[in-house]
């Protein structure tokens, strides 16, 4: 059973059927799924969830499929919770983190679209999936391809993060690593799909692939009681998780499920890649290319995809955008860990660094709810962190050793008896 | 000798299925003028009404997006090859498996095949 009309061009309108287009043939625009949400009204309430699996297919209907899901059966509905200690730290009254560092099996938020994408390659036919990846979606692809027993490819700049290239590899997909950025790879995927008959999960199927992004945003509406914050920081890379966030809320809306939503949206990115937050500070929607130089790369895209699409959701929220420096990003991956115990990678840096320049700026008011995007862990991403932490105490196993060693630390400590 | 365009699927029906042709030009406005001379109602589908190129196209010379060297003014010399591509994830155009290529289009295998896989 599926809700999906068909595809229609974001900017023309044209109509196409619902298969493998990425691009309209007449404007180039953006292409995007569109459904029948008075069906889906009649038959979604909020009451069926209450039943329904604790994954991202619990939204099943607002997704892109023809048949029953087949990937990602226990991805989705991550961690979602308030953040009391990093709220008393940025003086704030109301925050909550939505935590895709755990997501599984990849421990990224790319797992929803992966899910959504292998499922749907699977039904056009396809025996092979590929992508090109700042590592994260990779991981992804890897994993739920050979779950799915499908071929991969996956393409990724050569100077990745060693995490992120070994989370692909143990998988045994052919990983290709590109002598450039990842505006280069991208560029390359994109040819390549011309050439060969392989779903490209973010290139040629992205209609697809992109609606699972929804997800993220349906779950923390749900989470929060079935409301959208009043604030939301969202990492931003292509700028397609910022316009599929909106996007949820709005559907969700649309069906009935959700009063009309306010929820301010903030694009968070590195001061060494920041094409989108360059854009929404000048209230522009011409996006400007850039080389990319920052520690998050992750979020390392010159020639952001969504850009135009991310900046304009943005500004239509009435939101903003900050760009941090890799300083910044550090500080703030330690001060997450530190308050709230989550270990996030370099992209959830940049979301908390951000976040706490817009609070300290006075531009997300203080006394509001406000919702952080974590989308990564950071055990993939642990070169930043060499040498910016302390380090572990080296002893003898006596207590002796222990006591001279951490002799500082223990003078003010009490002792049984 | 002339400077080698490469052709995205979607246009490929104004320059009779060809992926690459060749072009003459000193730059790229240029080129795209010498691409219209000889395809007919291509440059209106990559540039808008002023000349310039469309919000969601971008144009690679030897892999270098032109937004990075001199935009249309970018020169360009036999041998060297020009890309253009969509802007959408890189966005190329699709590969269908030619079951659904087929029915969409409601052709003959051997007329799709050569052209949506041909080596580009």
């Amino acid at each position: 059973m599926s809700f999906v009309l068909g595809l229609k061009c974001r900017e023309c309108g044209r109509l196409y059927p619902k298969e493998v287009i990425n691009v309209c043939e007449y404007c180039f625009g953006s292409i995007e799924v569109d459904y029948d949400y008075d069906a889906i009204q009649r038959t979604l309430s909020r009451a069926a969830f209450a039943s329904r699996p604790k994954s991202l297919w619990r939204y099943r209907e607002l997704l892109p499929i023809e048949g029953e899901p087949t990937a990602g059966l226990s991805s989705g509905f991550t961690p979602f919770f308030r953040a009391e200690r990093l709220a008393d730290t940025l003086g704030v009254s109301e925050l909550y983190i939505k935590d895709d560092s755990v997501s599984h099996p990849t421990l990224s938020f790319k797992d929803r679209v992966v899910s959504v994408a292998l499922t749907r390659a699977k039904e056009l036919g396809f025996d092979t999936v590929a992508c090109a990846s700042t590592g994260n979606l990779a991981n992804a692809v890897s994993s739920h391809a050979a779950r799915a027993g499908l071929k991969c490819y996956v393409f990724i700049p050569a100077d990745l993060e060693i995490g992120k290239v070994v989370a692909s590899l143990i998988y045994r997909p052919t990983v290709v690593a590109v002598e450039g950025t990842y505006d280069d790879v991208n560029r390359l995927c994109a040819e390549l799909s011309a050439k060969y008959p392989w779903a490209f999960v973010n290139v040629n199927i992205r209609p697809y692939y992109a609606e699972g992004s929804k997800t993220y945003g349906f779950e923390i509406a749900e989470q929060l009681g079935w409301r959208a914050p009043a604030h939301i920081v969202i990492p931003a890379a292509s700028g397609s998780l910022i316009t599929k966030i909106a996007k949820a809320f709005k559907e969700l809306h649309r069906i009935g499920l959700l009063a009309e939503p306010q929820a301010k949206l903030y694009a968070a990115q590195a001061a060494g890649c920041g094409p989108i937050a360059a854009a929404i500070r000048e209230r522009s929607d011409i996006v400007k290319p850039v080389k990319p130089n920052t520690i998050a790369k992750s979020l390392a895209i010159g020639n952001p995809a969504d850009g135009y699409y991310a900046t304009k959701a943005v500004l239509e929220s009435g939101g903003w955008a900050e760009a941090v420096s890799d300083d910044e990003i550090v500080e703030g991956m330690k001060l997450l860990a530190e308050t709230e115990g989550v270990f996030t990678e370099t992209a959830g840096g940049v979301t908390l660094a951000a976040a706490k320049k817009l609070i300290e700026q006075g531009v997300i008011p203080r006394d509001e709810s406000i919702v952080l995007c974590i989308t990564g862990n950071g055990l993939k991403t642990q070169e930043p962190l060499v040498n910016r932490l302390g380090q572990a105490v080296r002893i003898k196993p006596s207590i002796a050793s222990f006591e001279s060693s951490l002799a500082g630390q223990l003078a003010g400590a009490t002792t049984k008896r | 000798m002339a400077v080698t365009v490469r052709i995205p699927t979607p246009l490929q029906r104004l320059t009779n299925g060809q992926g690459e042709v060749a072009c003459d030009g000193k730059t790229v406005a240029e080129l795209l003028g010498d691409l219209e001379r000889r395809y007919p109602g291509i440059k209106e589908r990559i540039c808008d009404q002023q000349g310039k190129l469309r919000r969601f196209v971008n144009v690679f010379v030897n892999e270098e997006d032109i937004r990075f060297l001199q935009g249309d003014q970018t020169a360009v010399k036999d041998g060297d090859d020009v890309s253009i591509i969509p802007a959408i994830a890189g966005g190329a155009w699709p590969v269908r498996p030619i079951s659904d290529t087929l029915r969409v289009f409601g052709c003959q295998k051997s007329d799709v095949s050569s052209q949506m896989y041909s080596d580009r």
